[in-house]
């Protein structure tokens, strides 16, 4: 505050020069850049795709476009039911091995830009469910840009991810753990990064285990 | 209104003599074959076959139906299910009898209560505890919200699915208030865990007495503005009269238990049949309906909200004082007072915690009432501290298999309706 | 509940009429049950829901288990409830494990219970037993070309073995 008086008093006076006046000039004048105008209006009205898989469907996309949780006043009121029109997607339950292939479609299906938010335990990362069934973790076959805890995460912590979410769409995002502890390449969907394929040890043991089961 | 269509659709040539819905208002037999002889050549009819779901509006989670439809009659109908199996009976088979209690509940997620009474007294049953009063009490208090907060999810999706779009929101504003009630309790609006193997695992708080009173004056009178709501609708009254009958017999052949067969006219409650838990101290009324079409469906879920209402009431009165849980340490964790005090409630504490309790070895299949039906879970105890089998008779998994009943030779609009009025929940089907 | 006396009258009245159907009875947790030899199964249901005095009508479950190590191995549990008296009776049916690539076969009873149909599909999804009759056997809640039978005793959790020693020994 101090120092906004400050460099409030250089300005009048015209003492402000070089770089001080531009960052100045940005902060006090709205230049408004065209991509920042169009991301603040994207972030402000999400189509989400009405998508629920299990219990947390229940939560999210039910209740937080209930009275109570209004999901509607951060402009997200319009559920779209085909994904050809909708932009984000909310991944509320537990993505089993026959329905993946189905949530990956949908994706695929869904028009730039978009963005998906995994909530919930059961599809940031399995959730309880470590067994033969559950896919552990929608990272595995999808980018997600959010992942919400919780089992399932109360109707106010979706709505804080989601406003993570916008603020993240507005290019101002919070940063994530990648960032910070600098470990990019470690998603298990991404290409070309340095752990990004299997090692053919690993194959070769994956190709053995399958053997196991299918003689047991 | 239904005798101009009628005439219209003749007038038009339709597909079969006396329009597409006949005399008593039912789509007339498949013509397939038929119409290239005798009606207009451009009237041909064919089957398509086609895909509804996994990811649709209204199919009420992840349910798949491959449909063959004649124009827009249903003519085979194919249900496709699996696409939320969890595996939760295998994963059971991994853990300690307390800990499959969180898994469990996650089956049919809008009733949690239930699948937690179910395999808890079932293990009850297995090692021959007996619970205090005051734990049957409290139980029935909290599976009867659980009923009443199932009937309210399933009205506001159905009422959506049928165009009622209003209702969705009145009922969850009072599924709302009751989430309250089970966060003022156990500390979680859903999956709450609060049953364990012996009674409940904690009193309920100062304040809930009160509260629950608050809600239980109120949820009859939102009970008749829901009525006032829909029972004039002139909509919702066509499209769930007369549409999705199936006989009573054909019910019980099925395994059809639960509102669907009392609808049909089947007093069959396993609260008054199999008294478990405190049932027999409670008068209540089972709503059975007369035709079992869609809108005996509706009626009969929303008496039982209100016969819900009475139960609560009575068992809040009538709560006993006394112990929440039993007093077996070999079952039962001992409260944490008593850790800094007793010896053995440490090491019982330590054993139960750590290892678990073993059961002798012997299998038993348990079936309460839950909203959907009979909810049956059967438990194979080998004598360690995990079991061997874990299984559950899920009501709306049997149930689906009347929806073929239920729909061929109706309308597509009358298929979605009664698969409102069937309330599956996919997570209880699929397991 | 059929109580101990009842379930030896009603063994010894299957056993007239099908001597050998009925392998054992046993009578646990306040639960009449009927071991019987897979062979007879049909006409042990049929008896118990047809004739006057039993009319166990409604098969409230069908499921398996799997009892390794004890052999035989596989039970295919009937659940079957007589609404009029309130009383409930299990129908036990041992199979044993064929051998290798083999699968445990039983009969189907579809026909005389409707209900059947989605429970023994289930059945032989998780455990790979064989229905005889059925008029669909597919798996149903795996995907149809899943490789496995989930729910025996010995297919690991994860669906593929964790690289432990104890693992490697046990399945290896």
């Amino acid at each position: 505050m101090r120092e906004r008086g400050l460099r409030a008093r250089d300005m009048l006076r015209g003492d402000l020069e070089g770089e001080e006046l531009e960052r100045y000039v940005e902060e006090k004048v709205v230049m408004t850049r065209f991509e920042e105008m169009l991301n603040w209006a994207r972030s402000n009205s999400i189509f989400p795709l009405t998508f629920g898989l299990a219990c947390c469907a229940i939560e999210a996309p039910i209740s937080i476009v209930t009275a109570r949780y209004d999901l509607a006043r951060f402009g997200a009121e319009a559920l779209r039911a085909s994904p050809r029109q909708a932009d984000m997607i909310i991944l509320s339950g537990r993505v089993s091995i026959k329905m993946a292939p189905v949530v990956r479609r949908l994706y695929d299906q869904m028009l730039e830009p978009k963005w998906a938010i995994s909530m919930g335990a059961c599809s940031s990362s399995g959730g309880m469910f470590s067994n033969y069934a559950v896919v552990q973790g929608a990272d595995k076959f999808m980018p997600i840009d959010l992942h919400i805890p919780g089992c399932p995460p109360r109707p106010e912590a979706v709505l804080y991810g989601f406003t993570k979410l916008q603020r993240k769409i507005q290019g101002n995002p919070d940063q994530g753990w990648r960032a910070r502890y600098k470990a990019e390449g470690t998603e298990e969907w991404a290409r070309g990064g340095p752990r990004s394929e299997p090692s053919p040890e690993a194959v070769e043991a994956y190709e053995r285990a399958r053997e196991l089961i299918r003689r047991a | 209104m239904a005798k101009s269509l009628q005439d219209s659709a003749s007038s038009a040539g339709g597909v079969a003599a006396g329009g597409p819905r006949g005399a008593e208002g039912r789509p007339a037999p498949s013509t397939v074959g038929v119409a290239a002889a005798t009606g207009p050549a451009d009237q041909r009819s064919e089957v398509m076959t086609v895909n509804i779901g996994p990811h649709h509006p209204a199919t009420h989670g992840v349910l798949r139906l491959v449909v063959d439809l004649e124009g827009e009659v249903v003519r085979e109908l194919r249900p496709v299910i699996g696409y939320v199996h969890t595996g939760i009976e295998k994963s059971c088979e991994d853990k300690s009898y307390w800990k499959v209690i969180p898994f469990v509940e996650r089956m049919d997620y809008v009733s949690f209560f239930f699948q937690m009474e179910a395999f808890c007294g079932a293990v009850e049953r297995l090692v021959g505890l007996e619970i205090p009063e005051r734990a049957k009490h409290l139980r029935v208090i909290f599976l009867e919200l659980n009923r009443i907060h199932s009937h309210l999810v399933w009205l506001g999706t159905t009422a959506l699915d049928l165009g009622a779009i209003s209702m969705l929101w009145y009922c969850f504003r009072e599924r709302d208030r009751i989430l309250d009630l089970f966060e003022m309790a156990t500390g979680q609006r859903m999956h709450t865990r609060y049953f364990q193997v012996g009674g409940v695992i904690e009193d309920i708080p100062l304040g809930f007495e009160r509260k629950l009173r608050e809600f239980i004056a109120e949820m009859p009178v939102r009970v008749g503005q829901y009525e006032a709501l829909l029972d004039r609708n002139e909509v919702f009254l066509q499209r769930t009269k007369g549409t999705g009958v199936v006989s009573r017999e054909r019910l019980l052949e099925l395994g059809v238990t639960g509102p669907l067969l009392r609808a049909a006219g089947e007093p069959w409650d396993l609260r008054k049949a199999f008294d478990y838990l405190s049932y027999s101290q409670f008068d209540f009324k089972v709503p059975v309906g007369t035709v079992g079409d869609n809108y005996d469906r509706y009626r009969v879920r929303l008496a039982e909200m209100v016969e819900s209402t009475r139960i609560v009431e009575q068992a809040l009165d009538g709560l006993p004082e006394g112990p929440h849980i039993a007093d077996d340490r070999k079952y039962v964790l001992p409260p944490r007072s008593e850790l800094s005090t007793s010896m053995e409630a440490l090491i019982h504490h330590f054993k139960l915690v750590t290892e678990g309790y073993r059961v002798p070895p012997s299998e038993i299949y348990y079936a309460i009432e839950s909203p959907r039906g009979e909810l049956g879970c059967f438990v194979l105890a080998d004598g360690s501290a995990k079991p061997a089998r874990v299984h559950f008779r899920d009501p709306s998994f049997v149930n689906l298999q009347a929806f073929r009943d239920m729909s061929v030779d109706g309308y597509i609009a009358d298929m979605i309706c009664s698969l409102g009025m069937l309330d599956p929940i996919l997570g209880g089907v699929d397991r | 509940m059929p109580d101990a006396p009842g379930l030896e009258l009603i063994r010894g009245e299957i056993d007239q009429r099908r001597p050998g159907a009925v392998v054992d009875t046993s009578f646990d947790n306040e639960r009449a049950v009927l071991v019987v030899d897979p062979a007879h199964l049909l006409a042990v249901l049929g008896w118990l829901r047809d004739s006057p005095g039993q009319e166990y009508a409604f098969l409230s479950s069908l499921h398996a288990a799997d009892y390794l190590p004890a052999e035989p191995r596989f039970a295919v549990h009937y659940e079957l409830l007589n609404r009029d008296r309130v009383e409930r009776i299990r129908v036990k049916a041992l199979l044993a494990d064929p051998g290798d690539e083999a699968l445990p076969e039983i009969d189907s009873c579809v026909d005389l219970f409707p209900t059947a149909e989605f429970q023994e599909r289930e059945a032989f999804d998780f455990f790979g037993i064989v229905f005889h009759g059925h008029p669909d056997l597919t798996r149903i809640l795996m995907p149809e070309d899943y490789v496995g039978w989930p729910q025996r005793r010995d297919f690991p959790v994860g669906g593929e073995p964790v690289t432990f020693t104890y693992n490697e020994r046990r399945y290896g």
